[in-house]
C-alpha cells in the first residue's frame, strides 16, 4: 500500500548500485562513454535529426543508436518501432539490468526523469493534426506513445518486471530528482530495490526553444571559462539499478558505488535565472552532506551541472566556493557537458554515472573544451585527462523552474 | 505516528473558479452547459467544458511571475491559494506537488507552431512557461519560503502517487504542510488527442488541491486513511484487472460510504471502473459526468469533492477510484478524523 506508509525499525539501510547503463553521443555503453568521459573528447556535429537551416544554432550532440536493440521480452514488431527516446531508454535500462544480475520480478518500482518523454512523436502528432485534421491513423499510438509512462510500461514489459512507475518533470534537474527519489523509497522500507535514471532525446521544440532564448552557444560550450557563451543541447539516457547494500551482498553483487546522500532545493529567484549566488545549489549540497554525515573535505570531486551559460555557471561556481570554503582551492570540479552536451532530463543521471565511472576507474573527468578558468572558480578545473584517487564524488543538477538536486556516491571497496 | 489529515481544499473547474462553484454543480448534478473549441483545418469544433473567465480577477496575477503565466499556472496557483486560505500563519516549511498529464499544451503549441513558421522568431518568452515544472515554480515563488517541490507526470491516477509523496514528506518531518495539485489546461489539440480515442468525450480544464498535514483542522476535519498499490497496466494486467486488483485492496464498503469515481458518460472509457466497482453498497458520485474530462484536474476534483462530501454529509467515509487511461489504477480511501 502508498498509504500507510511501511513501518520501519532501525536505521534507514545503505543504498548501492548494482547496475548501470548508459547512452549518450559517446556511444551506447560504459565502457565506449568511460574511454570518451576520461578523454575528455567532444562530440558534436551538425544537428541532422531534424532541419536547423533556419535556426541559429546547427550543432548538438546526437546519440548514434545500435540498428537493432538487444533482445528482450518485447515483441521484435514493437521493438522495432520504438521512437528514439524510448531506444534510447532501453537500452541504458537493459546495460544496468544485465550488469545487475536481476531477475524478472514484481514490485519492482521504476522511476525516471525527463522533460519531454518522446516529444518526437508528440510533434508528428502535432504536424498530422494539422496538416491532415481528418486523419486518425496512427495519432492514437503517437498520442499514446509520446507520454513518459507509455515508455516506462515498455521498459517494464521489455525486462518483465511490475511495479509503480514514477515520472519526475523537474525540468534539467529531473534525472538526479529520480535518483534520489528511488534512494529515499529504499531507505523508508518502500522497496528493496529501485530502477532509475533519466532519459531526453533531443527533438526540434526543445532546441528551438533553447535556440530563442540565445542559450545556445555559436562555438561550442565551455563550461566555467571566462569567456562561456552558452550550452550545447545532447542527448541520451541513463540508468541505474539501485538496492540495499544487505541485498546486494547476499547475491553476491558487484557494487559499482554506494549512494550516500541525496539533497534537493528550490530556486524561487526567476523560472530561468538561478540567484546569483547559488543559494538552492548551495542548500542541496549541504543537505546531502549533512544526511550522509560527511564534510566538502571529505569529497574528492564534484561533476558540476555546469551548462557553460553564463548565469549557471557563475552560480554554481559561487555556491560550490560557498560549500566547500577553504577545502575549494583543493577540489577538482568539470562538467561532462562539455563533451557531450546538456542532455536535460537525461544529465543528472548520465551524470551520475560518470560519478560512478570516477570511483569505479579512478580518473577524473576533464573538460578539454576551457582555455581561460572564470576567476570566479576558486576550486581547480579538471582540463586534462588525470588519474585521482577518489572516495566520495559529489553531483550537482539544477532545472530551469529552479529545481536543484545533489547526489553523493561513495566508492566502494 | 502515522495520521495525515486533510487541512484544505481548492478547486478551479469549468463549474468556475473555487469550491462553492466545484460543489454547487456537483451538488445540481446536471452535465455543465457545452462550449466549443474550434479545430484549425475542419470545420467541426470540439464539444468542451471551459474554466470561465475569473471574476474578480485574483489579486496573485498581479505578482511579477504571473505576467506572462499559461492559464495551466495560474489554475495552480489559485486552486493552491484557496486549500491554504484557512491555514494562518502559513508555516515556512510547505511542500509542493504538482501532478499534470498533458501541461502546458496552449503555448506549446504556440510555440511549436512559431518554430515551424519562423524559428528565427519563435517567441523566447513563451518557450519557458511549456516546461512541465513552470506552475510549480511558479507557486513555488508565490508562497516564498523554502518549499520542497517537485512535479509529477503520468496518467491521472498520478495524483494519488502525489498524496502518497506528501504523505511520507510529513511524516519524516521534511515538510510542515503539503499541497497536492492535479492541474491541466484545454486546447484544440488535448481535445482533439480525447477525441481519437471515444468521440464522446468531452475535454475540460482546472485543477484541485489538496492540502495535508499533521494535524486535523478545526472543524470539518478529514483523514487520509489508505491508498492502494499503484496497479501499473501490463500487457499481463489490463485496465479491467488493475482496477479489480485496485478495489481489493479497499474495505468493501458500506450503505454509509461514498464512493467517488471517475465514470463520464464513455462507455468504452468507462467499462472497466464500472465492472470493478459493481455491488458497490453506498451512494456514488462521478464528478466527471458534470464537469468532463480533465484528466490530472478530473483527479484532483475527484479528490477534493471526495472530501468536501465527507467534511459535510453524514458519510462514514469516502472511497476514491482513479482509474487512468494509461498508466496505472490507484485508489484511496478517506474517513472522517476522530
Amino acid at each position: 500500500m502508498l498509504f500507510p506508509r511501511p513501518v520501519q525499525n532501525g536505521p534507514p539501510p545503505r543504498v548501492v548500485v548494482t547496475g548501470a547503463g548508459i547512452v549518450t553521443a559517446y556511444g551506447s555503453g560504459w565502457r565506449v562513454n568511460a574511454d570518451g568521459f576520461r578523454a575528455g573528447r567532444t562530440a558534436f556535429r551538425p544537428v541532422t535529426l531534424f532541419d536547423v537551416s533556419r535556426q541559429r544554432s546547427k550543432m548538438a550532440a546526437e546519440a548514434d543508436l545500435p540498428d537493432t536493440l538487444p533482445p528482450t521480452r518485447l515483441p521484435a514488431r514493437q521493438a522495432s518501432r520504438l521512437d528514439r527516446a524510448s531506444r534510447m531508454l532501453l537500452l541504458a535500462a537493459h546495460e544496468a539490468w544485465g550488469r545487475a544480475g536481476w531477475e524478472p520480478t514484481e514490485n519492482l518500482p521504476l522511476v525516471l526523469g525527463t522533460t519531454s518523454g518522446g516529444m518526437v512523436l508528440g510533434e508528428e502528432y502535432f504536424k498530422r493534426a494539422v496538416g491532415s485534421p481528418r486523419s486518425h491513423r496512427g495519432q492514437p499510438t503517437r498520442a499514446l506513445h509520446y507520454q513518459p509512462q507509455t515508455q516506462g510500461r515498455i521498459i517494464a514489459e521489455a525486462l518483465g518486471f511490475s511495479g509503480p512507475i514514477i515520472i519526475i518533470a523537474n525540468a534539467c534537474a529531473s534525472g538526479g530528482n529520480a535518483l534520489g527519489l528511488a534512494w529515499e523509497m529504499i531507505r523508508a522500507g518502500r522497496a528493496g530495490r529501485v530502477l532509475a535514471g533519466g532519459y531526453d532525446a533531443l527533438t526540434l521544440l526543445v532546441f528551438a526553444g533553447f535556440d530563442a532564448l540565445q542559450s545556445i552557444s555559436p562555438g561550442g560550450c565551455r563550461p566555467f571559462d571566462a569567456h562561456r557563451d552558452g550550452l550545447s543541447i545532447g542527448e541520451g539516457a541513463a540508468m541505474l539499478a539501485l538496492e540495499t547494500l544487505d541485498s546486494a551482498n547476499c547475491r553476491g553483487a558487484e557494487i559499482l558505488g554506494e549512494l550516500t546522500g541525496y539533497g534537493s532545493a528550490m530556486d524561487c529567484h526567476h523560472l530561468t535565472q538561478p540567484h546569483p549566488e547559488g543559494d538552492a545549489s548551495l542548500a542541496a549540497m549541504r543537505r546531502a552532506c549533512e544526511v550522509a554525515q560527511v564534510y566538502p573535505a571529505d569529497i574528492d570531486y564534484v561533476n558540476a551541472h555546469g551548462t557553460g551559460t553564463p548565469l549557471n555557471d557563475s552560480s554554481e561556481a559561487a555556491a560550490i566556493n560557498r560549500w566547500a570554503g577553504s577545502h575549494a582551492a583543493r577540489l577538482p570540479v568539470s562538467s561532462t557537458k562539455a563533451g557531450i552536451g546538456h542532455l536535460l532530463g537525461g544529465a543528472g543521471a548520465v551524470e551520475a554515472v560518470v560519478c560512478l565511472m570516477v570511483l569505479r576507474e579512478q580518473w577524473l573527468p576533464p573538460e578539454t573544451t576551457v582555455e581561460t578558468p572564470d576567476p570566479i572558480c576558486r576550486f581547480p578545473l579538471v582540463r586534462q585527462p588525470t588519474d585521482a584517487h577518489c572516495n566520495m564524488v559529489l553531483s550537482n543538477s539544477i532545472g530551469f523552474g529552479g529545481a536543484n538536486a545533489t547526489l553523493l556516491f561513495r566508492r566502494h571497496p | 505516528m502515522n495520521r495525515v489529515f486533510v487541512n484544505g481544499l481548492g478547486a478551479v473547474s469549468p463549474a468556475g473558479w473555487g469550491l462553492p462553484a466545484l460543489r454547487a454543480a456537483l451538488d445540481a448534478g446536471e452535465p455543465l452547459p457545452l462550449r466549443h473549441i474550434e479545430r484549425p483545418g475542419w470545420d467541426r469544433p470540439f464539444p468542451a467544458r471551459l474554466v470561465p473567465d475569473p471574476s474578480p480577477r485574483p489579486a496573485f496575477l498581479a505578482h511579477a511571475r504571473f505576467r506572462r503565466s499559461s492559464p495551466l499556472t495560474q489554475y495552480v496557483a489559485a486552486a493552491a491559494l484557496e486549500a491554504i486560505s484557512g491555514v494562518s500563519p502559513l508555516p515556512p516549511r510547505l511542500g509542493l506537488i504538482v501532478c499534470l498529464q498533458s501541461g502546458c499544451v496552449q503555448y506549446s503549441c504556440r510555440f511549436y507552431t512559431e518554430v515551424l513558421d519562423s524559428p528565427a522568431t519563435a517567441s523566447p518568452l513563451l518557450f519557458p512557461e511549456t516546461v512541465f515544472a513552470a506552475p510549480a515554480s511558479h507557486l513555488a515563488a508565490l508562497l516564498g519560503g523554502d518549499p520542497l517541490v517537485t512535479t509529477l507526470v503520468g496518467d491521472p491516477a498520478v495524483f494519488l502517487q502525489g498524496l502518497a509523496l506528501a504523505a511520507d514528506w510529513l511524516l519524516e518531518g521534511r515538510v510542515d504542510l503539503a499541497l497536492v495539485v492535479g492541474a491541466e489546461e484545454a486546447n484544440w489539440l488535448r481535445a482533439d488527442a480525447i477525441w481519437h480515442f471515444d468521440h464522446a468525450c468531452v475535454a475540460s480544464a482546472g485543477a484541485g488541491c489538496v492540502c495535508l498535514g499533521l494535524e486535523p483542522p478545526a472543524s470539518g476535519g478529514v483523514e487520509l486513511s489508505a491508498l492502494t498499490d499503484a496497479q501499473t497496466y501490463l500487457s499481463s494486467r489490463s485496465r479491467g484487472r488493475a482496477a479489480r486488483l485496485m478495489r481489493s485492496q479497499l474495505p468493501a464498503g458500506s450503505v454509509r460510504e461514498l464512493l467517488c469515481d471517475g465514470l463520464q458518460g464513455c462507455r468504452r472509457l468507462d467499462a472497466p471502473e464500472l465492472a470493478a466497482w459493481q455491488g458497490w453498497p453506498g451512494p456514488r458520485l462521478s464528478p466527471k459526468r458534470v464537469l468532463g474530462e480533465g484528466l490530472m484536474a478530473a483527479s484532483g476534483w475527484l479528490c477534493v469533492a471526495a472530501c468536501d462530501a465527507l467534511a459535510r454529509a453524514d458519510f462514514t467515509a469516502a472511497t476514491l477510484s482513479l482509474v487512468g487511461c494509461n498508466q496505472q489504477a490507484i485508489g484511496a480511501r478517506f474517513v472522517r478524523a476522530s
